[in-house]
């Protein structure tokens, strides 16, 4: 895709954003009116200079007032009619684009979580905000100078013409190198273009770097050595903005001097013809004239043709994610309902491993009961994380199926899917408002006193009470204001609001301090109570309390049952990792 | 507003005064030629054209002359252009890499109090988009002064050639300038409008794609589609305000240089009757309208900016003239292996906050492991930040080996005492650069010896390119636990002579995690030890135990004692032993 033209960007954009198109005709209609204003002026000059000062009989003033007259009409007509312009391209131009924005949001969610986390963040957030900015500056500083540009051009260029064809030659000869030179720079100002925009990408890392890390760069010592980096990347971007500065502005001369040959041009070729009477001195004059009206739409345009790169660069960004196609996809329309009541699980021989690495998961085949509570344990890297993205279905089994109640879940609504199905991931990810506005997130038409029952439902009304503003409390950005464990605690009332028939609890490894830890455990039994419960234990108090273990070693399901038959196994996978955790509590 | 503006360009000027010239000497050249070249065309017409084409007689060497004028002129316009062009731009960039860089040096020397008072979002701004505003009228301004010295020449030319064809300009450019400004002061209060409404949409942006997993798992992707959509449309219409405005304005001022030719052209025929002037110096002013029209806007271009630049220049000097650097000594610490820590009478609190810490006194004998055990909030974390000297006791003091922290120098006290924090950090870097951080003495052997120490070399060694792995961005190729271990390896390997771990284990398997204390103790390299801890295990490894009930120490033993004698502390670590035991 990267190596597509600007032409064919463009069209694929304009494809996918067909307001863009909503009444183009009438804006150029206008743009044409507006140029042709413009115009006017070097043909009122004209006709001043040969009809009125240069009259047979000296200057005839009548004559000059009824010309001026007329032309000052006509301004008055184009100034209306540049004004209706700009503000048609505005609203059409801006609409669209906000409909680009939120299509591009939507699809961004819509893409798999594989696809996602492969992704900077930042550059997911570019692509609806400063990517989409670029286009619009183009589209409405660019876009305008280029449509009246081309107007200009093309209005001048007949007029031209008209008055005499062999100054019209000239004039278009003259701009001939000019547009050689400046086709010729196009393909290097894309490159000094991009670079400095890599380089802005280094430098905004460097400067994040450096805030999110001030703490460890501090205790060691090191702000020599990141000030050198900071420095460095700062500098590169600088000698890029230079570097593309020098090659624009070089472009940019081509047509000044392009302006320079046309004028010596013109006035030497005039005069020739002049002496000969094919020209009168008010015709030459208006050519003067009309050839800056020439100069600047070409100016213009190279100018342009620099911008329009930066947004063609953009524009190719938001199109390439959005040619992506979300390889977990909603079956949508032709999926269906999980069914009514409680959920079994199976898992029919899935195998998975990530794009280009090694098998995570083979050949695992079993079968969970509905309102039963599970336990998946195996060391870190065993594959049960995994285990549980591919039974909310983050991620589709490389191979085999994976059936809730009998239906695979490649064929579920997501609507149903994500009703039934609850998964509270290791850190519980909270948006930055209150309490009461993170809880609604799962059930937006909870009222407070239904929020407030939650609470007292799972034991945590004493805990909420202790909040400064209770259910209005502010959790901060990412939910930083409260501790690791009481994230946990407001993600768990989150789920149990939703209340799943299937919850997947993927368990935080970092340790939580024990007050919390005690609510969150009694809050943990009254969520799982009466559904099915997977959860990933990374604490094997965990698995001791679940109704069932399964043990996954090495992507492979190597022993399942109740806790403590499976210790009593002598030697056994789960005995060894019982064993060593018994001895890091109790010693 | 004005004024404020004009001062943080008069900054600018002070700073790269050799490029403002360059600049500024570029688009007065620039100005000048536009009108020398009104009045070449003038003359061309009023003495090469009107004779010639009268007599039917062509001048050959005059008109060769008129031609090598033009060419000459177009020459000399390239040369100003870059010179205005390259002069403003690269005082731009260089503007705004001196800023970045200082800015950002702020932040490395401002203290992590500081730090923790200000979002990083709106860092990053201040160094990237407030450097940029600040800077940002920086581009046209050279343009702007030599349209000023263009119109007074221009003005001056116009007295010398007619003073009614004068009266023209007299009214034409202040109209143009005053209608320059009206539409600056209407504008920024519309650009701004929808500068706010891209922040906004952008900060809904970055928090929805944060929580991605989460929207994925509740199936809120339409719901999160509509929150964003509220502000997506109100950006559009800010943006489509900002819009109606310039298709007033824009037309209006492309057409008021047209109606001053038309004026000059009604004037010159009346003034020409009378025999004041002659055709050429009707055609000349006429021209020079036609061709000035575009510069005068540039003055536009820097009006405007200006709120803009105020805006951001503001945000940059907060960040410039911050204090509370912490001072640092020129100690050093003498003699090797373990260090004593000891902590005397230290009293702490955050700002105008609670008080957190109350008389605090412990030690931390050489080559002994003290943990720190207590519930949460009672200020473990803000004693292993002093330890370190993040920050500084409000009274009462701290001391390695009995020597002050605040008479350290930096480079000792990092290189003794190293901070294993909650949260781990990690560069953008390789995982030897990680580890070694270019400290000196800090080799691939003691980088290796660092990795074994911290369980990590398993790890590393099964990564595609081992030590010489990117691990990306924060580290995002790497689990939560192997960053743990990263960031152990990285304080291990500096050999400090006092290791401060603030529950930096807390992502690792309790089996490595024991490993790693059991390696700790056994290696020769042995440290003294400041642990915060939550698992039982841990607190058992430590020699001694500090218990913390509110920022107060309420009891000091080992941990059997402890147990024994303090009801608190049994509550504490039984609670904790019941929740991992809990059902």
């Amino acid at each position: 895709m990267s190596g597509e033209g600007t032409l064919a960007t463009v069209k694929r954009g304009l494809a996918l954003s067909p307001e863009l198109r909503t009444g183009l005709g009438g804006t150029i209609v206008l743009a044409v009116l507006q140029m042709a204003g413009r115009v006017a002026v070097p043909i009122a000059v004209q006709q001043g200079i040969d009809h009125g000062i240069r009259a047979p009989g000296g200057p005839d003033l009548g004559v000059v007032v009824r010309i001026v007259a007329i032309t000052l009409g006509a301004l008055m007509i184009s100034t209306l009619c540049g004004y209706l312009m700009t503000r048609r391209l505005f609203t059409v131009s801006e609409t669209a684009l906000s409909g680009l924005r939120q299509r591009t949001f939507r699809h961004i969610h819509d893409l798999s979580m594989l696809h996602q986390q492969s992704e900077r963040r930042g550059s997911m957030v570019s692509r609806v905000t400063s990517d989409v900015d670029q286009i619009s500056q183009f589209l409405q500083t660019g876009g305008v100078q280029l449509l009246l540009a081309t107007g200009q051009l093309l209005v001048s260029a007949v007029v031209m013409f008209v008055y005499s064809w062999q100054l019209a030659l000239v004039v278009l000869l003259a701009f001939g190198p000019a547009v050689g030179v400046i086709r010729l720079f196009q393909k290097r100002l894309a490159e000094v273009y991009r670079a400095v925009r890599e380089r802005t990408g280094v430098m905004l890392g460097a400067v994040a770097e450096s805030v999110v890390g001030a703490t460890v760069i501090r205790s060691y010592g090191v702000a020599g050595r990141t000030q050198a980096r900071l420095d460095s990347s700062i500098e590169d971007l600088r000698v890029a903005q230079q570097r593309a500065m020098r090659t624009s502005v070089t472009s940019f001369s081509s047509g000044e001097i392009g302006a320079g040959l046309a004028l010596a041009g013109v006035v030497v070729v005039g005069v020739w013809l002049g002496a000969d009477g094919a020209l009168t001195v008010g015709q030459l004059t208006a050519f003067l004239f009309l050839v800056t009206l020439f100069i600047q739409p070409v100016q213009i345009a190279t100018d342009m043709l620099n911008e329009a790169q930066n947004a063609v660069a953009g524009w190719r960004r938001i199109l390439d994610v959005l040619d992506v196609e979300p390889d977990v996809a909603d079956p949508d329309d032709q999926g269906v309902e999980l069914p009514v009541g409680p959920l079994s699980v199976r898992f029919a021989d899935v195998s998975f491993r990530y794009p280009g690495g090694p098998i995570v998961l083979s050949g695992v085949d079993l079968t969970l009961d509905a309102r039963r509570k599970y336990a998946v344990v195996g060391e870190t890297g065993s594959g049960k994380t995994t285990f549980a993205k591919l039974l909310t279905r983050l991620m589709d089994p490389a191979q085999g199926e994976v059936l809730l109640s009998g239906t695979p879940l490649t064929s579920v609504r997501f609507a149903s899917l994500r009703s039934r199905v609850v998964m509270v991931p290791q850190d519980g990810f909270l948006f930055d408002a209150t309490v009461a506005e993170n809880i609604r997130f799962a059930e937006p038409s909870l009222t407070g006193e239904q929020l407030r029952a939650a609470f007292v439902e799972l034991g945590l009304v004493d805990w909420l009470d202790g909040l400064p503003q209770g259910l209005e409390t502010e959790v901060g950005e990412r939910g930083e204001a409260l501790s690791v464990g009481e994230r946990q605690l407001v993600a768990l009332v989150r789920a149990y609001v939703a209340d799943p028939d299937l919850l997947v609890l993927d368990e935080a490894t970092s340790a939580v301090d024990p007050a919390t830890e005690v609510r969150l455990q009694h809050a943990l039994d009254l969520v799982t109570r009466g559904r099915t419960t997977v959860a990933i234990a990374h604490r094997l108090s965990t698995a001791q309390s679940a109704d069932e273990v399964i043990v996954v070693d090495a992507g492979r399901v190597v022993q399942r049952g109740p806790h403590a038959r499976l210790v009593a196994e002598e030697g056994s996978i789960y005995a060894k990792l019982y064993a060593s955790w018994l001895e890091q509590t109790r010693s | 507003m004005l004024g404020r503006g004009l001062r943080v360009l008069g900054h600018a000027i002070r700073t790269e005064p050799r490029l403002f010239i360059v600049g500024a000497i570029g688009s007065s050249l620039f100005g000048l030629l536009i009108i020398a070249n009104s009045y070449v065309v003038g003359w061309v017409i009023g003495h090469v054209v009107v004779p010639s084409f009268a007599s039917h007689q062509v001048d050959t060497g005059r008109l060769w002359l008129v031609a090598a004028i033009f060419l000459g002129i177009s020459g000399l316009r390239v040369a100003s252009i870059f010179g205005r062009r390259l002069g403003a731009g690269f005082m731009q960039f260089r503007l705004q890499a001196r800023y970045r860089r200082a800015v950002t040096g702020r932040y490395l020397s401002l203290p992590p109090a500081w730090h923790q008072r200000h979002a990083t979002g709106t860092l990053l701004s201040n160094a990237n988009s407030d450097v940029e505003a600040a800077w940002g009228p920086i581009a046209p301004l050279p343009f702007a002064v030599g349209t000023i010295v263009m119109l007074i020449a221009a003005m001056i030319s116009l007295f010398l050639t007619d003073w009614v064809l004068a009266l023209v300009g007299a009214t034409l450019f202040p109209a143009l300038f005053g209608l320059n400004l009206v539409y600056s002061r209407r504008m920024s209060p519309r650009q701004i409008r929808a500068q706010q409404m891209r922040g906004k949409v952008s900060a809904v942006a970055h928090e929805s794609f944060d929580g991605a997993l989460v929207v994925k798992t509740m199936g809120r992707e339409a719901d999160e589609s509509r929150r964003f959509g509220v502000f997506v449309d109100e950006l559009r219409d800010s943006l489509i305000a900002v819009g109606r405005l310039r298709g007033l304005f824009d037309p209006l001022m492309d057409s008021l240089p047209s109606l001053g030719t038309l004026a000059v052209l009604l004037l010159g025929a009346w003034r020409l009757r009378s025999g004041a002037i002659g055709v050429a110096d009707v055609v000349s002013v006429a021209f020079l309208f036609t061709v000035l029209a575009f510069p005068v806007r540039a003055i536009g271009w820097v009006v405007g900016e200006l709120p803009r630049s105020v805006a951001g220049w503001d945000r940059v000097r907060a960040v410039l003239d911050a204090e509370g650097d912490l001072a640092y000594g020129d100690g050093s610490l003498p003699g090797a292996g373990p260090a004593e820590l000891r902590f005397d009478q230290v009293r702490f609190s955050y700002g105008e906050g609670p008080q957190i810490l109350h008389d605090v006194s412990f030690t931390v004998p050489s080559g002994r492991t003290v943990a720190l055990v207590g519930a949460t909030g009672s200020g473990k974390s803000t004693i292993a930040s002093l330890a370190v000297r993040l920050v500084d006791p409000e009274s009462g003091s701290i001391g390695i080996d009995g020597v002050k922290l605040p008479d350290l120098a930096l480079s000792a006290l990092a290189g003794a005492a190293a901070l294993v924090p909650q949260v781990p950090f990690v560069f953008d870097d390789t995982v030897r650069g990680n580890i070694a951080l270019d400290r000196p003495g800090v080799d691939d052997e003691a980088v290796r010896d660092a990795l074994a120490l911290a369980q990590a070399d398993r790890f590393v060694a099964g990564l595609p390119d081992g030590l010489d792995t990117a691990v990306g961005e924060r580290g995002t190729s790497l689990s939560g636990g192997q960053r743990q271990r990263l960031t152990l390896a990285r304080a291990l390997a500096g050999k400090p002579r006092l290791l401060v771990l603030d529950d930096a284990t807390s992502a690792v398997d309790p089996r490595v995690e024991a490993a790693i204390l059991g390696a700790l103790r056994a290696s020769d390299a042995r440290a003294s030890v400041l642990v915060v801890a939550y698992r039982r295990a841990t607190i058992a490894l430590a020699d001694q135990v500090v218990y913390l009930e509110r920022g107060r120490v309420v009891a000091t033993g080992t941990h059997a004692e402890l147990m024994t004698f303090h009801a608190g502390y049994q509550d504490l670590v039984t609670a904790y032993e019941k929740a991992e035991h809990q059902e």
